[in-house]
Protein backbone atom coordinates (compact mmCIF):
# COMPACT_ATOMS: atom_id res chain seq x y z
CA UNK A 1 0.00 0.00 0.00
CA UNK A 2 1.01 3.60 -0.88
CA UNK A 3 0.42 5.62 2.31
CA UNK A 4 -0.30 8.95 2.00
CA UNK A 5 1.04 11.57 4.76
CA UNK A 6 -2.38 13.83 5.55
CA UNK A 7 -1.60 17.01 7.17
CA UNK A 8 -4.54 18.64 8.64
CA UNK A 9 -5.91 21.46 6.98
CA UNK A 10 -8.64 22.68 5.04
CA UNK A 11 -11.08 20.75 4.19
CA UNK A 12 -10.64 21.87 0.44
CA UNK A 13 -7.16 21.56 -1.45
CA UNK A 14 -7.75 23.32 -4.49
CA UNK A 15 -10.73 26.14 -5.18
CA UNK A 16 -10.85 27.60 -8.81
CA UNK A 17 -12.99 30.96 -8.36
CA UNK A 18 -14.08 32.01 -11.99
CA UNK A 19 -10.88 30.97 -13.81
CA UNK A 20 -10.83 32.64 -17.63
CA UNK A 21 -8.28 31.69 -19.68
CA UNK A 22 -6.97 32.76 -23.25
CA UNK A 23 -4.41 31.75 -25.73
CA UNK A 24 -4.59 35.51 -27.97
CA UNK A 25 -8.03 35.68 -28.43
CA UNK A 26 -8.93 31.86 -28.10
CA UNK A 27 -10.91 32.18 -24.63
CA UNK A 28 -9.76 28.23 -23.89
CA UNK A 29 -10.89 28.06 -20.23
CA UNK A 30 -14.44 30.13 -18.90
CA UNK A 31 -15.37 31.16 -15.68
CA UNK A 32 -14.09 27.77 -14.60
CA UNK A 33 -15.59 27.09 -11.11
CA UNK A 34 -14.11 24.19 -9.16
CA UNK A 35 -13.67 22.88 -5.93
CA UNK A 36 -11.47 19.54 -4.86
CA UNK A 37 -12.04 17.84 -1.55
CA UNK A 38 -8.81 16.25 0.52
CA UNK A 39 -8.81 12.39 -0.73
CA UNK A 40 -11.87 13.00 -4.06
CA UNK A 41 -10.54 11.45 -6.89
CA UNK A 42 -11.69 13.47 -10.06
CA UNK A 43 -11.81 12.80 -13.56
CA UNK A 44 -11.91 15.35 -16.25
CA UNK A 45 -13.30 14.21 -19.53
CA UNK A 46 -14.62 16.15 -22.91
CA UNK A 47 -13.13 16.23 -26.77
CA UNK A 48 -10.06 17.17 -27.73
CA UNK A 49 -9.00 20.54 -27.33
CA UNK A 50 -11.50 21.43 -24.37
CA UNK A 51 -9.26 22.88 -22.44
CA UNK A 52 -8.46 19.46 -20.10
CA UNK A 53 -4.88 19.86 -19.89
CA UNK A 54 -4.89 23.64 -19.53
CA UNK A 55 -7.18 23.41 -16.91
CA UNK A 56 -5.12 20.97 -14.86
CA UNK A 57 -1.87 22.65 -15.79
CA UNK A 58 -3.05 26.01 -14.15
CA UNK A 59 -3.57 24.27 -10.74
CA UNK A 60 0.47 23.98 -10.49
CA UNK A 61 1.15 27.14 -12.80
CA UNK A 62 2.45 25.60 -15.41
CA UNK A 63 0.15 27.88 -17.54
CA UNK A 64 -1.24 31.44 -16.20
CA UNK A 65 -4.38 32.18 -16.13
CA UNK A 66 -5.83 35.95 -16.42
CA UNK A 67 -8.48 36.65 -14.16
CA UNK A 68 -10.02 34.24 -11.13
CA UNK A 69 -8.13 32.88 -8.48
CA UNK A 70 -6.95 29.76 -7.81
CA UNK A 71 -5.89 28.54 -4.00
CA UNK A 72 -3.99 25.20 -3.69
CA UNK A 73 -3.70 23.61 -0.50
CA UNK A 74 -4.09 27.51 1.16
CA UNK A 75 -1.69 29.12 -1.00
CA UNK A 76 -2.56 31.87 -3.75
CA UNK A 77 -2.14 31.73 -7.62
CA UNK A 78 -2.80 34.58 -9.22
CA UNK A 79 -3.71 36.23 -12.39
CA UNK A 80 -0.82 36.37 -15.22
CA UNK A 81 1.81 34.43 -13.03
CA UNK A 82 1.77 37.19 -10.08
CA UNK A 83 2.37 34.43 -7.94
CA UNK A 84 5.86 33.73 -7.92
CA UNK A 85 6.36 33.46 -4.26
CA UNK A 86 3.62 30.48 -3.87
CA UNK A 87 4.57 28.59 -7.04
CA UNK A 88 7.14 26.75 -6.29
CA UNK A 89 5.71 26.15 -2.58
CA UNK A 90 2.50 25.14 -4.82
CA UNK A 91 4.44 22.62 -6.80
CA UNK A 92 5.93 20.54 -4.03
CA UNK A 93 2.61 19.89 -2.85
CA UNK A 94 1.33 18.89 -6.38
CA UNK A 95 2.28 16.19 -8.57
CA UNK A 96 2.22 15.78 -11.72
CA UNK A 97 2.05 12.33 -14.06
CA UNK A 98 2.37 13.67 -18.15
CA UNK A 99 1.01 11.86 -21.44
CA UNK A 100 4.84 11.64 -22.58
CA UNK A 101 6.30 10.41 -19.26
CA UNK A 102 8.99 13.65 -19.05
CA UNK A 103 11.40 11.01 -17.66
CA UNK A 104 14.92 12.79 -17.48
CA UNK A 105 16.67 10.76 -19.85
CA UNK A 106 20.56 11.19 -18.76
CA UNK A 107 19.44 9.98 -14.69
CA UNK A 108 19.41 6.62 -13.65
CA UNK A 109 15.28 5.33 -12.92
CA UNK A 110 16.38 5.61 -9.18
CA UNK A 111 18.59 9.06 -9.47
CA UNK A 112 15.14 10.05 -11.43
CA UNK A 113 13.19 9.33 -8.26
CA UNK A 114 15.34 10.76 -5.51
CA UNK A 115 16.35 14.45 -7.58
CA UNK A 116 13.61 16.31 -6.06
CA UNK A 117 13.61 15.05 -2.68
CA UNK A 118 17.17 15.73 -2.42
CA UNK A 119 17.62 19.61 -3.96
CA UNK A 120 14.00 20.70 -3.08
CA UNK A 121 13.14 19.34 0.33
CA UNK A 122 16.71 18.63 1.19
CA UNK A 123 16.32 14.98 1.96
CA UNK A 124 19.85 13.09 3.02
CA UNK A 125 20.84 11.05 -0.52
CA UNK A 126 20.77 7.89 1.98
CA UNK A 127 17.01 8.70 2.58
CA UNK A 128 16.10 9.72 -0.30
CA UNK A 129 17.45 6.67 -1.99
CA UNK A 130 15.59 4.08 0.66
CA UNK A 131 12.37 5.98 -0.19
CA UNK A 132 12.58 5.57 -3.94
CA UNK A 133 13.58 1.94 -3.71
CA UNK A 134 10.38 1.34 -1.90
CA UNK A 135 7.78 3.42 -3.77
CA UNK A 136 9.43 2.01 -7.30
CA UNK A 137 8.76 -1.20 -5.43
CA UNK A 138 5.47 -0.01 -5.10
CA UNK A 139 4.64 0.60 -8.26
CA UNK A 140 6.43 -3.11 -9.24
CA UNK A 141 9.88 -1.68 -10.69
CA UNK A 142 12.11 -2.22 -8.23
CA UNK A 143 14.80 -4.17 -10.49
CA UNK A 144 15.12 -1.38 -13.26
CA UNK A 145 16.10 0.91 -10.72
CA UNK A 146 19.91 1.34 -12.24
CA UNK A 147 18.43 1.51 -15.93
CA UNK A 148 18.25 4.54 -17.96
CA UNK A 149 14.62 5.62 -18.59
CA UNK A 150 15.16 5.15 -22.09
CA UNK A 151 15.90 1.08 -21.74
CA UNK A 152 12.48 1.08 -20.24
CA UNK A 153 8.92 -0.01 -22.04
CA UNK A 154 6.12 2.95 -21.69
CA UNK A 155 4.53 1.36 -19.06
CA UNK A 156 7.57 1.31 -17.04
CA UNK A 157 8.19 4.70 -17.81
CA UNK A 158 5.14 5.84 -16.62
CA UNK A 159 5.45 3.84 -13.31
CA UNK A 160 8.59 5.23 -12.74
CA UNK A 161 7.20 9.08 -13.44
CA UNK A 162 4.54 8.30 -10.96
CA UNK A 163 7.42 7.12 -8.32
CA UNK A 164 9.09 10.00 -9.20
CA UNK A 165 6.35 12.06 -8.08
CA UNK A 166 5.14 10.27 -5.42
CA UNK A 167 8.83 10.71 -3.75
CA UNK A 168 7.93 14.04 -3.31
CA UNK A 169 4.94 13.67 -0.81
CA UNK A 170 2.58 15.32 -2.75
CA UNK A 171 -0.80 16.42 -1.48
CA UNK A 172 -2.61 16.23 -4.73
CA UNK A 173 -1.68 14.41 -7.89
CA UNK A 174 -2.36 15.71 -11.74
CA UNK A 175 -2.80 13.28 -14.34
CA UNK A 176 -2.76 14.35 -18.01
CA UNK A 177 -4.06 11.59 -19.95
CA UNK A 178 -1.45 8.84 -18.33
CA UNK A 179 -1.81 6.22 -20.43
CA UNK A 180 -2.87 7.77 -24.00
CA UNK A 181 0.81 7.34 -25.18
CA UNK A 182 1.02 3.79 -24.50
CA UNK A 183 0.74 0.46 -25.92
CA UNK A 184 -2.92 -1.11 -25.27
CA UNK A 185 -1.41 -3.70 -23.45
CA UNK A 186 0.20 -1.11 -21.42
CA UNK A 187 -2.49 0.70 -20.26
CA UNK A 188 -3.61 -1.80 -17.57
CA UNK A 189 -0.47 -1.76 -15.59
CA UNK A 190 -0.19 2.10 -15.33
CA UNK A 191 -4.62 2.27 -14.47
CA UNK A 192 -3.02 -0.73 -11.59
CA UNK A 193 -0.93 1.96 -10.30
CA UNK A 194 -2.96 4.58 -10.22
CA UNK A 195 -6.41 2.73 -8.64
CA UNK A 196 -3.70 1.49 -5.44
CA UNK A 197 -2.66 5.00 -5.23
CA UNK A 198 -6.81 6.35 -5.25
CA UNK A 199 -7.71 3.42 -2.56
CA UNK A 200 -4.74 5.20 -0.26
CA UNK A 201 -6.79 8.03 -0.16
CA UNK A 202 -4.48 10.25 -2.26
CA UNK A 203 -6.26 13.25 -4.03
CA UNK A 204 -6.79 13.23 -7.89
CA UNK A 205 -7.35 14.86 -10.44
CA UNK A 206 -7.01 12.77 -13.97
CA UNK A 207 -7.78 13.88 -17.13
CA UNK A 208 -8.34 10.57 -18.99
CA UNK A 209 -9.97 8.80 -21.80
CA UNK A 210 -10.08 5.91 -20.23
CA UNK A 211 -13.94 5.93 -19.55
CA UNK A 212 -14.11 2.41 -17.89
CA UNK A 213 -11.47 3.32 -14.92
CA UNK A 214 -13.10 7.16 -14.46
CA UNK A 215 -16.52 4.95 -13.54
CA UNK A 216 -14.48 2.73 -11.41
CA UNK A 217 -12.24 4.65 -9.10
CA UNK A 218 -13.84 8.21 -9.78
CA UNK A 219 -15.35 10.27 -6.83
CA UNK A 220 -16.80 13.16 -9.54
CA UNK A 221 -16.51 13.46 -13.48
CA UNK A 222 -16.51 16.30 -14.68
CA UNK A 223 -17.17 17.06 -18.38
CA UNK A 224 -15.78 20.02 -20.03
CA UNK A 225 -16.88 21.81 -23.32
CA UNK A 226 -14.98 24.36 -24.98
CA UNK A 227 -13.24 25.66 -21.48
CA UNK A 228 -16.59 25.50 -20.21
CA UNK A 229 -17.61 22.59 -16.99
CA UNK A 230 -21.09 21.93 -18.83
CA UNK A 231 -21.55 19.11 -16.43
CA UNK A 232 -20.46 17.25 -13.11
CA UNK A 233 -21.37 14.85 -10.51
CA UNK A 234 -20.94 10.92 -9.51
CA UNK A 235 -19.71 8.66 -12.39
CA UNK A 236 -23.16 6.60 -12.54
CA UNK A 237 -24.75 9.87 -12.73
CA UNK A 238 -23.10 11.25 -15.54
CA UNK A 239 -22.31 8.59 -17.79
CA UNK A 240 -25.33 6.59 -17.06
CA UNK A 241 -27.96 9.41 -16.78
CA UNK A 242 -26.54 12.95 -18.35
CA UNK A 243 -28.01 15.86 -18.56
CA UNK A 244 -26.92 18.11 -20.70
CA UNK A 245 -26.94 16.87 -24.63
CA UNK A 246 -23.36 17.97 -25.11
CA UNK A 247 -22.50 15.07 -22.78
CA UNK A 248 -24.98 13.13 -24.08
CA UNK A 249 -23.28 13.44 -28.03
CA UNK A 250 -19.73 13.26 -26.80
CA UNK A 251 -20.29 9.76 -24.24
CA UNK A 252 -22.94 8.66 -27.21
CA UNK A 253 -19.16 9.26 -29.46
CA UNK A 254 -17.11 7.06 -26.75
CA UNK A 255 -18.66 5.14 -25.07
CA UNK A 256 -20.01 3.05 -28.40
CA UNK A 257 -17.25 2.71 -30.55
CA UNK B 1 62.22 26.73 -67.84
CA UNK B 2 62.78 23.13 -66.67
CA UNK B 3 62.47 23.04 -63.01
CA UNK B 4 63.37 19.73 -61.56
CA UNK B 5 62.55 19.78 -57.42
CA UNK B 6 63.85 17.27 -54.61
CA UNK B 7 61.83 17.03 -51.53
CA UNK B 8 64.64 17.60 -49.37
CA UNK B 9 63.55 15.64 -46.11
CA UNK B 10 66.46 16.62 -44.35
CA UNK B 11 65.54 20.26 -44.27
CA UNK B 12 61.99 18.84 -42.79
CA UNK B 13 63.27 16.54 -40.47
CA UNK B 14 65.63 19.23 -39.32
CA UNK B 15 62.97 21.56 -38.96
CA UNK B 16 61.00 19.55 -36.30
CA UNK B 17 62.24 20.94 -33.30
CA UNK B 18 62.35 24.78 -33.80
CA UNK B 19 58.54 24.59 -35.06
CA UNK B 20 57.62 22.90 -31.78
CA UNK B 21 58.35 25.58 -29.83
CA UNK B 22 55.53 27.55 -31.45
CA UNK B 23 53.39 24.92 -30.41
CA UNK B 24 52.93 26.04 -26.97
CA UNK B 25 52.41 29.28 -28.33
CA UNK B 26 49.61 27.96 -30.67
CA UNK B 27 47.84 25.51 -27.55
CA UNK B 28 47.53 28.64 -25.04
CA UNK B 29 45.82 30.71 -28.00
CA UNK B 30 43.75 28.08 -28.56
CA UNK B 31 42.88 26.48 -25.26
CA UNK B 32 42.88 29.63 -23.23
CA UNK B 33 41.11 31.83 -26.03
CA UNK B 34 38.45 28.37 -26.45
CA UNK B 35 38.31 27.98 -22.78
CA UNK B 36 36.87 31.88 -21.88
CA UNK B 37 35.11 31.64 -25.11
CA UNK B 38 32.78 28.76 -23.50
CA UNK B 39 32.41 30.82 -20.24
CA UNK B 40 31.29 33.52 -22.61
CA UNK B 41 29.39 31.53 -24.85
CA UNK B 42 27.60 29.78 -21.44
CA UNK B 43 26.75 33.23 -20.61
CA UNK B 44 25.45 34.90 -23.89
CA UNK B 45 23.70 31.97 -25.45
CA UNK B 46 21.09 31.99 -22.44
CA UNK B 47 21.03 35.93 -22.45
CA UNK B 48 20.13 35.31 -26.08
CA UNK B 49 17.05 32.73 -25.37
CA UNK B 50 15.83 35.78 -21.97
CA UNK B 51 12.66 36.57 -22.21
CA UNK B 52 14.32 40.06 -20.78
CA UNK B 53 14.49 42.35 -24.00
CA UNK B 54 17.58 44.37 -22.35
CA UNK B 55 19.06 40.89 -21.34
CA UNK B 56 18.73 39.57 -25.15
CA UNK B 57 19.41 42.82 -27.59
CA UNK B 58 22.85 42.78 -26.27
CA UNK B 59 23.61 39.33 -26.73
CA UNK B 60 22.42 39.45 -29.67
CA UNK B 61 24.75 42.25 -30.78
CA UNK B 62 27.67 40.65 -29.71
CA UNK B 63 26.75 37.24 -31.40
CA UNK B 64 26.03 39.34 -34.43
CA UNK B 65 28.91 42.01 -34.76
CA UNK B 66 31.52 39.24 -33.39
CA UNK B 67 30.66 36.56 -35.96
CA UNK B 68 30.15 38.90 -38.74
CA UNK B 69 33.63 40.18 -38.93
CA UNK B 70 37.47 38.54 -39.65
CA UNK B 71 39.13 37.18 -36.40
CA UNK B 72 41.92 38.73 -38.27
CA UNK B 73 40.85 42.36 -38.08
CA UNK B 74 39.55 41.45 -34.42
CA UNK B 75 42.94 40.30 -33.59
CA UNK B 76 44.76 43.65 -35.20
CA UNK B 77 41.85 45.43 -33.71
CA UNK B 78 42.91 44.25 -30.50
CA UNK B 79 46.63 44.62 -30.64
CA UNK B 80 47.08 47.66 -33.03
CA UNK B 81 43.52 49.73 -32.28
CA UNK B 82 42.98 48.80 -28.89
CA UNK B 83 46.45 50.48 -27.24
CA UNK B 84 45.36 53.42 -28.64
CA UNK B 85 42.27 53.67 -26.61
CA UNK B 86 43.69 52.09 -23.16
CA UNK B 87 47.05 54.21 -23.83
CA UNK B 88 49.23 51.32 -23.28
CA UNK B 89 50.53 48.47 -25.60
CA UNK B 90 48.93 44.99 -25.24
CA UNK B 91 50.63 41.69 -25.00
CA UNK B 92 50.26 40.01 -28.31
CA UNK B 93 49.96 36.57 -26.63
CA UNK B 94 47.04 38.08 -24.62
CA UNK B 95 45.64 39.90 -27.74
CA UNK B 96 45.92 36.44 -29.31
CA UNK B 97 43.64 34.52 -26.34
CA UNK B 98 41.29 37.38 -26.41
CA UNK B 99 40.46 37.30 -30.10
CA UNK B 100 40.11 33.68 -30.01
CA UNK B 101 37.89 34.21 -26.85
CA UNK B 102 35.63 36.65 -28.34
CA UNK B 103 35.18 35.27 -31.71
CA UNK B 104 34.42 31.38 -30.45
CA UNK B 105 32.41 32.89 -27.85
CA UNK B 106 30.17 34.66 -30.45
CA UNK B 107 29.61 30.82 -32.15
CA UNK B 108 29.24 29.12 -29.11
CA UNK B 109 26.73 31.68 -27.65
CA UNK B 110 24.82 30.63 -30.77
CA UNK B 111 25.64 26.75 -30.10
CA UNK B 112 24.80 26.73 -26.42
CA UNK B 113 21.16 28.58 -27.61
CA UNK B 114 20.42 25.50 -30.04
CA UNK B 115 21.61 23.44 -27.48
CA UNK B 116 19.52 24.34 -24.97
CA UNK B 117 16.45 25.26 -27.30
CA UNK B 118 16.62 21.68 -28.24
CA UNK B 119 15.24 20.37 -25.32
CA UNK B 120 11.74 19.18 -25.09
CA UNK B 121 9.85 21.55 -23.55
CA UNK B 122 7.89 18.89 -21.16
CA UNK B 123 11.77 18.39 -19.30
CA UNK B 124 11.32 21.79 -18.45
CA UNK B 125 7.75 21.00 -16.82
CA UNK B 126 8.42 17.55 -15.25
CA UNK B 127 11.10 19.40 -13.36
CA UNK B 128 9.52 22.64 -12.48
CA UNK B 129 6.67 20.34 -11.48
CA UNK B 130 8.40 18.55 -9.04
CA UNK B 131 9.07 21.64 -7.52
CA UNK B 132 12.62 22.70 -8.40
CA UNK B 133 13.31 26.08 -9.09
CA UNK B 134 14.39 27.56 -12.87
CA UNK B 135 18.07 27.52 -11.79
CA UNK B 136 18.00 23.48 -10.25
CA UNK B 137 16.16 22.88 -13.30
CA UNK B 138 18.64 24.16 -15.37
CA UNK B 139 21.19 22.72 -13.60
CA UNK B 140 20.11 19.43 -12.73
CA UNK B 141 18.08 18.70 -16.00
CA UNK B 142 18.57 21.02 -18.81
CA UNK B 143 22.15 21.55 -18.72
CA UNK B 144 23.35 18.31 -18.66
CA UNK B 145 21.55 16.73 -21.39
CA UNK B 146 22.00 20.54 -23.70
CA UNK B 147 25.61 19.87 -23.20
CA UNK B 148 26.13 16.39 -24.64
CA UNK B 149 24.56 17.87 -27.67
CA UNK B 150 26.56 20.70 -27.71
CA UNK B 151 29.71 18.60 -27.91
CA UNK B 152 30.09 18.04 -31.56
CA UNK B 153 29.31 21.61 -32.66
CA UNK B 154 31.81 22.12 -29.81
CA UNK B 155 34.30 20.15 -31.11
CA UNK B 156 33.78 21.73 -34.79
CA UNK B 157 34.74 25.20 -33.24
CA UNK B 158 37.80 23.77 -31.48
CA UNK B 159 39.17 22.80 -34.45
CA UNK B 160 37.99 25.99 -36.49
CA UNK B 161 39.64 28.47 -33.36
CA UNK B 162 42.37 26.32 -33.64
CA UNK B 163 43.09 26.61 -37.15
CA UNK B 164 41.92 30.44 -36.57
CA UNK B 165 45.44 31.09 -34.27
CA UNK B 166 47.19 30.08 -37.16
CA UNK B 167 46.38 34.03 -38.93
CA UNK B 168 48.34 35.48 -35.30
CA UNK B 169 51.82 35.43 -37.05
CA UNK B 170 50.63 38.82 -37.91
CA UNK B 171 51.11 39.94 -34.39
CA UNK B 172 54.42 38.62 -34.04
CA UNK B 173 53.42 35.97 -31.59
CA UNK B 174 55.94 33.06 -31.95
CA UNK B 175 52.91 30.09 -32.86
CA UNK B 176 53.24 27.58 -35.74
CA UNK B 177 53.29 29.21 -38.48
CA UNK B 178 55.37 32.42 -37.14
CA UNK B 179 58.19 29.95 -36.33
CA UNK B 180 57.86 28.43 -39.64
CA UNK B 181 58.40 31.88 -41.53
CA UNK B 182 61.07 32.67 -39.33
CA UNK B 183 62.73 29.53 -40.25
CA UNK B 184 62.37 29.21 -43.85
CA UNK B 185 63.63 32.58 -43.66
CA UNK B 186 66.82 31.45 -42.93
CA UNK B 187 66.56 27.65 -44.52
CA UNK B 188 64.73 28.74 -47.28
CA UNK B 189 62.91 25.27 -47.17
CA UNK B 190 59.10 26.48 -47.40
CA UNK B 191 57.59 23.48 -48.87
CA UNK B 192 59.40 21.27 -46.29
CA UNK B 193 58.41 23.74 -43.48
CA UNK B 194 54.83 24.04 -44.40
CA UNK B 195 54.21 20.83 -45.07
CA UNK B 196 55.57 20.13 -41.25
CA UNK B 197 53.58 23.06 -39.82
CA UNK B 198 50.42 21.77 -41.75
CA UNK B 199 51.45 18.06 -40.30
CA UNK B 200 51.70 19.56 -36.68
CA UNK B 201 48.40 21.47 -36.78
CA UNK B 202 46.62 18.02 -37.94
CA UNK B 203 48.41 16.11 -35.54
CA UNK B 204 46.34 18.66 -32.93
CA UNK B 205 43.07 19.01 -34.60
CA UNK B 206 43.34 14.69 -34.75
CA UNK B 207 44.01 14.87 -31.39
CA UNK B 208 41.02 16.98 -30.22
CA UNK B 209 38.25 15.01 -32.53
CA UNK B 210 39.36 11.71 -31.14
CA UNK B 211 38.97 13.19 -27.57
CA UNK B 212 35.72 14.31 -28.27
CA UNK B 213 34.62 11.28 -29.83
CA UNK B 214 35.19 9.56 -26.61
CA UNK B 215 33.77 11.77 -24.79
CA UNK B 216 30.64 12.05 -26.72
CA UNK B 217 30.49 7.88 -26.48
CA UNK B 218 30.89 8.05 -22.85
CA UNK B 219 27.73 10.51 -22.89
CA UNK B 220 25.80 8.67 -25.42
CA UNK B 221 25.73 5.59 -22.38
CA UNK B 222 23.78 7.96 -20.15
CA UNK B 223 21.13 9.02 -22.72
N1 LIG C 1 0.42 27.05 -26.00
C1 LIG C 1 -0.73 27.22 -26.68
N2 LIG C 1 -0.89 28.25 -27.52
C2 LIG C 1 -2.02 28.46 -28.19
N3 LIG C 1 -3.10 27.66 -28.09
C3 LIG C 1 -3.03 26.60 -27.28
C4 LIG C 1 -1.83 26.31 -26.54
N4 LIG C 1 -2.04 25.19 -25.82
C5 LIG C 1 -3.29 24.80 -26.10
N5 LIG C 1 -3.88 25.64 -26.97
C6 LIG C 1 -5.27 25.54 -27.45
O1 LIG C 1 -6.13 25.60 -26.35
C7 LIG C 1 -7.20 24.70 -26.50
C8 LIG C 1 -7.28 23.78 -25.30
O2 LIG C 1 -6.11 22.99 -25.29
P1 LIG C 1 -5.91 21.80 -24.27
O3 LIG C 1 -4.57 21.23 -24.55
O4 LIG C 1 -6.16 22.28 -22.89
O5 LIG C 1 -7.03 20.80 -24.70
P2 LIG C 1 -7.30 19.32 -24.20
O6 LIG C 1 -8.70 19.27 -23.75
O7 LIG C 1 -6.25 18.91 -23.23
O8 LIG C 1 -7.16 18.50 -25.54
P3 LIG C 1 -6.52 17.04 -25.81
O9 LIG C 1 -7.57 16.02 -25.46
O10 LIG C 1 -6.25 17.06 -27.27
O11 LIG C 1 -5.28 16.93 -24.98
C9 LIG C 1 -6.98 24.00 -27.81
O12 LIG C 1 -7.77 24.63 -28.79
C10 LIG C 1 -5.54 24.20 -28.11
O13 LIG C 1 -5.31 24.24 -29.49
MG1 LIG D 1 -4.64 17.56 -23.32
Amino acid sequence: MIDIKKKPGAELIVRMEKVNKFFGSLHVLQDIDLSVTHGEVVVIIGASGSGKSTLIRCINGLEEFQHGHIEVDGNQLLPNGKSSKSLQTIRTEVGMVFQQFNLFPHLSVRDNVTLAPIKVRGTSESDAIENADRLLEQVNIADQADKLPGQLSGGQQQRVALARALAMEPRLMLFDEPTSALDPEMIGEVLDAMRELAKAGMTMMIVTHEMGFAREVADRVIYIHKGQIVEQGKPEEVFDNPQNERTQSFLGRVLKH
Amino acid sequence: MDVTFQFDWHAAISSIPYLLTGIPYTLLISFGGLAIGFLIGILFGLLRISPVAWLRIPAIAYIEIFRGTPVLVQVLFIFYGLPQIIGGPVNALVAGIAAIAVNSGAYISEIVRGGVQSIERGQREASLSLGLSRTQSFRYVIWPQAFRRMIPSLGNQGIISIKDTSLFSVIGVGELVRQGQIYIATTFSALEVYLMVALMYLAITLSLSLALRLLERKGLVGQ
